[in-house]
């Protein structure tokens, strides 16, 4: 018995070896793997895979496995270790502008200025990823705008209109409050998102001093100093002096948060577009109750929006698969993968800086708020869009002006010497 | 004291039974200790490297939140180790008297131990949550019965000194198994003679502890003091995994500190953080050892 399933086995291996090879050829010898490397943020987990999808199908034989990182600090810290011990995916994700440059791109990274694929970029995206006169990256996703996200139901309740001004805003709150709710929701058990009132706040702080973002650069301007500059920190103590804030914010979680002000326990929420990804997943049912309005400013003629220019997806100098990365990286450029960005609720919320790509009508209210600003070219981008110089601890800072352990001109004070610190670390000239 | 002349014995075990972990501590520990030190020095980026001298030093003091860092560091060592003392020490010479289902208590204490410290954290921040942890839902239920209105404080989240306590609290009940350990080792090597000799001359309880135990359990309370005020000195995991060092910078303590500006990438700078770490440790915990091994030599 044992004999004969020997037998059987030896006589059915060659057949069965011969056939695998036949079968394996076209599609084994060009099978190529490469891998990619994302943030673990549930949008961002959502568009990879629905954006890796599509491209095996289009592509036999190419494969992507993507990897998740932290996002924040931590992420920072992966993403340059990796880079340094040469161990970096074969494609990665990651911001645009100062944190990109802290990445030593000329030594690290694989020059795309002349890839073809470079044509369907916009050529407004490529200075917050170039260095040394070189393109480094393609964009990933759109840009979206730093504000205020509120609820609609209580502002029609109340009777309210959307602020332009500070004053205004604060008129609001204060009916908001006598009404019972919480005004202002902020979230400090997730550090990064203390920041929004002073990131947000840079296109009224450009508008009052046009040339910050240079000065600033050169060490010349201080956030101290610099009056427009300060009103950020003076926002926040002044929420906290009011008692605006909601009562659990120092230990409220960004998904918290957000489930908040879609629920309508808090009216306002200083925030980014990129979150309607999480409200559409996390409370479809309230989705349309969220809408976005610019941060108020000190007058009523400046009304606009902070823009996040969108981050870039690049190739380390390192990798063994270059070939294969390129065509990926380039296929991310094209209109077929803008059509899955596109399928994935919420997020596109702005220009794709991709030639003749564009967002879908069908957008959540919240964003349809963003693009108005974008129609009215009422835009600035962010400050660490123009300038490579952002301290570590503005977050950790701000919290501090938010539960009142300083105040808002020493909080200023206290991140100017961060900056100082950064720039030194940078080896910038001048400080 | 005249110290005794020892002869020089040789050791019976030849230098290749020590290579093994002696190449380990070499490779893991010795040598980048010396390459921390000339790091320390540059301006560091992971990807290349420029000498800049004494400057990361002198960055390093003017570090807003030093001050913060160093008193939150002392206190916390001091308040981790002593009470880590009393308690491992009370539960010790409970554990050691006559008790149903020692054994069982025993590895009870001792438990915590040998949990993840990550784990610990991140199980307390949850525990913790001033709204939806367990705590502080039990002390608003317990606030209803009597009658008195209350939210319960912000363990981890409150704007004073709590969030440093809170964390200092769970790192004794983390820790309080390894010294009962060792105090439950010091207590097992004192003659019961000496009791039962008190107890002739009609000594209480107390009496017995004062007089006997805790002169004689000396080796074993230094030996806990020691290491764990070293150990919350540079203590580090638990604070991360709890407050990450906040709100703000309020339970910063120097490893937290120095572990965000490696987040930062500023390598070189946090490199001469942990230099400066490393001698603010041994500055402080070098005397008192030799101070405990000197009473240890006279006793």
């Amino acid at each position: 018995m044992k004999k004969i399933m020997l037998r059987a086995i030896a006589a059915a291996l060659p057949a069965s070896l011969v056939f695998g090879a036949a079968v394996a050829v076209p599609s084994q010898a060009a099978d190529v793997t490469i891998t990619w490397l994302v943030d673990n943020g549930q949008a961002t987990q959502d568009v990879a895979k629905a954006l890796v999808t599509a491209y095996e199908k289009a592509n036999p034989g190419y494969k992507v496995t993507v990897n998740l990182r932290p996002g924040g600090g931590d992420g920072d810290n992966l993403v340059k270790t990796k880079l340094a011990t040469g161990e970096m995916e074969d494609v990665f994700t990651y911001n645009s502008g100062s944190l990109f440059q802290a990445l030593a791109p000329t030594k690290n990274l694989l020059d795309l200025t002349k890839e073809p694929f470079e044509k369907n970029v916009l050529s407004s995206f490529n200075p917050v990823v170039s260095a040394g006169g070189k393109v480094y990256g393609v964009p990933f996703g759109t840009a979206v705008g730093g504000g205020i996200l509120y609820n609609k139901k209580i502002y029609a309740k109340l009777k309210l209109k959307v602020p332009t001004t500070w004053a205004e805003f604060m008129a609001n709150n204060k009916k908001i409050k006598a009404a019972g709710i919480d005004p202002v929701i902020q979230s400090y058990k997730d550090t990064w998102t203390s920041q929004l009132f002073v990131l947000a706040d840079y296109y009224n702080v450009q508008n009052a001093s046009p040339k910050f973002a240079a000065d600033y650069t050169a060490g010349k301007e201080k956030y101290a100093k610099n009056k427009a500059a300060l009103r950020g920190f003076q926002y926040i103590e002044e929420l906290k002096k009011a008692g605006y804030f909601n009562r659990d914010y120092a230990s409220t979680t960004y998904a918290q948060a957000l489930e908040k002000v879609a629920l309508g326990k808090g009216a306002h929420y200083p925030m980014a577009t990129w979150a309607f990804p999480q409200i559409a997943s996390q409370t479809p049912d309230n989705l349309e109750d969220v809408g976005f309005f610019a941060q108020p400013s000190s007058k009523a003629s400046v009304n606009g929006v902070t823009v996040w220019v969108p981050s870039g997806t690049y190739i380390p100098a390192a990798t063994k698969n270059a070939a294969a990365a390129k065509k990926f990286v380039g296929w991310l450029t094209t209109a077929k993968a803008i059509d899955v960005m596109n399928s994935v609720e919420g997020f596109a919320g702005g220009p794709y800086y991709i030639k003749g790509a564009s967002i879908p009508n069908a957008l959540p209210g919240g964003v349809k708020d963003l693009i108005k600003y974008f129609d009215k070219n009422a835009t600035a981008p962010a400050l660490e869009f123009v300038s490579p110089i952002k301290g570590p601890n503005l977050e950790k800072i701000l919290i501090e002006v938010g539960l009142g352990i300083t105040t808002a001109a020493k909080a200023a004070a206290a991140y100017d010497a961060d900056v100082v610190k950064q720039a030194k670390q940078l080896g910038l000239k001048g400080w | 004291m005249s110290k005794v002349k020892q002869k020089k014995i040789k050791s019976p075990y030849s230098y290749a039974l020590v290579a093994p972990i002696g190449i380990i501590f070499l490779i893991f520990f010795v040598i980048p200790t010396i390459v921390s030190f000339f790091f320390s020095m540059t301006r560091w980026t992971l990807f290349d490297w420029e000498f800049v001298g004494f400057e990361n030093f002198t960055q390093y003091f003017k570090e807003a939140s030093l001050a913060i860092g160093f008193k939150n560091t002392l206190i916390y060592g001091v308040i981790t180790s002593a009470l880590k003392v009393v308690f491992g020490l009370a539960l010790a010479i409970l554990l050691t008297g006559r008790l149903r289902a020692k054994g069982f208590l025993r590895s009870v204490v001792y438990f915590p131990v040998l949990v993840s410290t990550i784990g610990v954290g991140f199980t307390f921040s949850v525990l913790l949550d001033p709204n939806y942890g367990a705590v502080n839902k039990s002390i608003v239920a317990f606030g209803k019965m009597i009658g008195w209105e209350t939210y319960g404080p912000g363990w981890l989240v409150d704007p004073n000194l709590l969030p440093l306590f809170s964390i200092a609290f769970v790192d004794i009940w983390k820790g309080v198994g390894m010294a009962t350990v060792i105090f439950m080792a010091g207590l097992a090597a004192i003659p019961q003679e000496y009791y039962e000799a008190l107890s002739v001359d009609g000594g209480n309880a107390w009496d017995k502890f004062r007089s006997i135990t805790l002169p004689l359990v000396r080796p074993a309370t230094a030996s806990v003091i020691i290491l764990s005020f070293i150990g919350g000195l540079r203590s580090f995991d638990l604070i991360w995994a709890m407050t990450g060092g906040g709100p703000g910078f309020l339970s910063d303590v120097i490893a937290s500190i120095n572990y965000k500006q490696y987040q930062a990438g500023f390598y070189g700078l946090a490199t001469a953080g942990n230099v400066i770490l490393l001698l603010f440790v041994l500055a402080l915990a070098g005397p008192m050892y030799m101070y405990f091994n000197k009473k240890e030599r006279q006793v």
